[in-house]
């Protein structure tokens, strides 16, 4: 065994400081939301609730009457739009690796460039479009225009590029169109990558603030960030409903973590190779 | 395969096009046709009462551009963020994914915790750090036990916009540290080896051989950083109310684009051209980034 040295100790000092730092919003945010309101009216800096209370959490459905459709908002509109970008950016992608048709260098290349606009651009004409379209506070309001994603497309093409080519011989020996290949064969082998992609258009749905306070103006359209905005300016001082609801808002991206969590790192290098 | 004209069958064209469809669709008629009608809407005066009217004015929104104090304000606000946020976050991510990376125990356990911010959403981080940031709140309170005058983070024009600043750094660090941990085991071991032998110790390996060796992963994390602080919004936004104060003082770029367009009546022309705008600066932020970084590249 080696010596301790110097080193090591500012290295783990740095280590554990920063933990602290991470960890402290979370832990003062989850002992926030099972605090009573006398306690959190006190302001005592207690990471430990004296009276330990569930009731924050249940009085959140019944004080706010749409969170459970927020909820429901959120989740459907996450779900449906990531099952969409996970057929169409593997559909877009395989098409760019693999089939030869007119005009793909064409679309590769406007692919890449959609990369670089600010979606600043985008926004307020895609109101107009969505308006006269009459999708205005609708769910494929937010779900179509996003559907694809260009950054996907582009990591579903580097995937397919690096694709054994045998497999999709032998599938089209056997008498399978291609499309018949690629939902039978490419995309069940195709799981890490698609695993990767589906933790981060999920969040970008699930985490997404901007889109829905400008296509959602119906408070029963809201998704739950929008509804957690609204909701804290309802309840000004209830922090502990405030903290509650923050949490419910944040388990689901917890749990898919806890199960997911190689993809969530392989996706952070997907998404920032160069 | 011979690089002579590709005869294309009917059947190929067909194939193609099916699996490009879904992404030629939204690409037109979301992506690209509306960057076309943004410049369109950069010319004209909009009015939304009932239809759409649109009055065509020239240039006269990119002249207002020049002359509006507030958007003056926003803009100013956007890039000291920009220059303060981009800097640290990148520091602090690269010096996690070195001390991460020097082979310690429980790096896993580390790893998670550092990820959990990465995890959570905008406007949640925003509450938790606005419940902590309340004047009887946690941190006025751990500023008080060592010592230290607490603030009115929320309310003081001259505290708000550091207060997001702290909480962006803090939030967004672990994420590029995770690109920069992936580069970092990507580094041979040689060229440390070679360090060692000439005597080099964790600093100077860390100095001569890491940073450098990390050059272009740093240039992607800055460009990264570039495009995402620029266009701050959520965070202001829930701050102040969407209001963009107190006193101006979180107003961003983004968020009097949002202003102009669906709040004000009659202003959704001018929003187009400065959302123009803004895309036009981080074009050229990036631009330079790039330039930048590739003369450093020469010795």
């Amino acid at each position: 065994m080696r010596k301790y040295g110097v080193g090591k100790v500012i290295l783990y000092t740095i280590l554990i400081l920063y933990a602290i730092i991470t960890l402290i919003p979370f832990l003062w945010a989850v002992s926030s939301s099972f605090k009573s309101l006398e306690e959190i009216v006190k302001g005592t800096i207690d990471f430990w609730p004296k009276d330990f209370t569930l009731d924050n959490y249940k009085q959140i459905f019944i004080q706010q009457e749409h969170f459970p459709r927020w909820l429901f908002n959120s989740l459907f509109i996450a779900i449906v739009g990531t099952i969409l970008n996970l057929l169409f950016n593997s559909m877009a992608g395989y098409a760019l690796a693999r089939l030869s048709f007119p005009g793909k260098k064409g679309l590769f290349i406007i692919i890449l460039a959609v990369l670089m606009i600010p979606a600043q651009v985008t926004m307020i004409p895609n109101f107009l479009i969505l308006k006269s379209l009459g999708w205005l506070n609708t769910y494929q309001g937010i779900i179509v225009p996003s559907m694809i994603n260009a950054t996907f497309i582009f990591m579903m093409r580097q995937f397919f590029l690096n694709f054994p080519k045998e497999l999709e011989e032998a599938a089209s020996l056997d008498g399978l169109t291609k499309l018949g290949t690629f939902f039978r064969i490419v995309l069940p082998l195709a799981k890490p990558a698609l695993a990767a992609q589906a933790i981060f258009v999920f969040m970008g749905f699930w985490n997404d603030f901007m889109r829905p306070l400008i296509v959602m103006s119906d408070v029963e359209m809201f998704t739950l960030p929008l509804g957690l905005n609204t909701f804290k300016g309802q309840f000004i001082s209830y922090w502990n409903y405030i903290m509650a609801a923050s949490m419910v808002f944040t388990m689901p991206v917890l749990i898919l973590y806890a199960f997911f969590n190689r993809y969530f790192v392989k996706g952070v290098t997907f998404t920032g190779e160069k | 395969m011979k690089k002579t004209r590709k005869k294309y069958t009917l059947y190929e064209i067909g194939q193609g096009y099916t699996f490009m469809l879904p992404a030629i669709f939204v690409l037109a008629v979301f992506i690209i046709a509306p960057i076309l009608y943004a410049i369109f809407l950069s010319f004209h005066k909009v009015e939304l009462l009932g239809g759409s009217s649109y009055d065509f004015r020239g240039i006269d929104n990119f002249v207002k551009l020049m002359e509006d104090e507030r958007a003056k304000i926003a803009l100013w606000n956007t890039i000291k963020y920009v220059v303060i946020v981009v800097p640290a976050q990148t520091l602090l991510a690269l010096v996690l994914a070195a001390t991460l990376n020097a082979g310690l125990k429980g790096e896993k356990f580390f790893r998670i915790v550092y990820f959990l911010p990465t995890l959570t959403s905008s406007a949640v981080l925003t509450l938790i750090f606005m419940w902590m940031y309340n004047q009887n709140g946690l941190i006025n309170k751990l500023l008080g036990m060592i010592g230290l005058p607490g603030y009115n983070w929320i309310g003081d024009p001259d505290v708000a916009l550091p207060a997001i600043m702290i909480m962006n750094i803090w939030s967004t660090a672990p994420f590029f540290m995770t690109i920069y941990l992936a580069a970092l085991q990507d580094i041979p071991d040689t060229v440390y080896e070679a360090a060692k032998i000439d005597g080099a110790n964790f600093w100077q390996k860390f100095w001569y051989v890491t940073v450098p060796q990390l050059k272009p992963v740093t240039s992607f994390v800055v460009i990264m950083g570039l495009i995402g602080t620029f266009q701050l919004f959520d965070q202001s936004y829930i701050f102040s109310k969407g209001s963009g104060g107190p006193n101006n003082s979180t107003l961003t770029v983004v968020l009097l684009v949002y202003q102009y367009a669906f709040k004000n009546l009659g202003t959704m022309g001018y929003a187009a051209a400065m959302a123009l705008g803004l895309a036009l600066v981080i074009l050229l932020a990036t631009l330079l980034q790039r330039k930048f970084s590739k003369e450093e590249n020469l010795y």
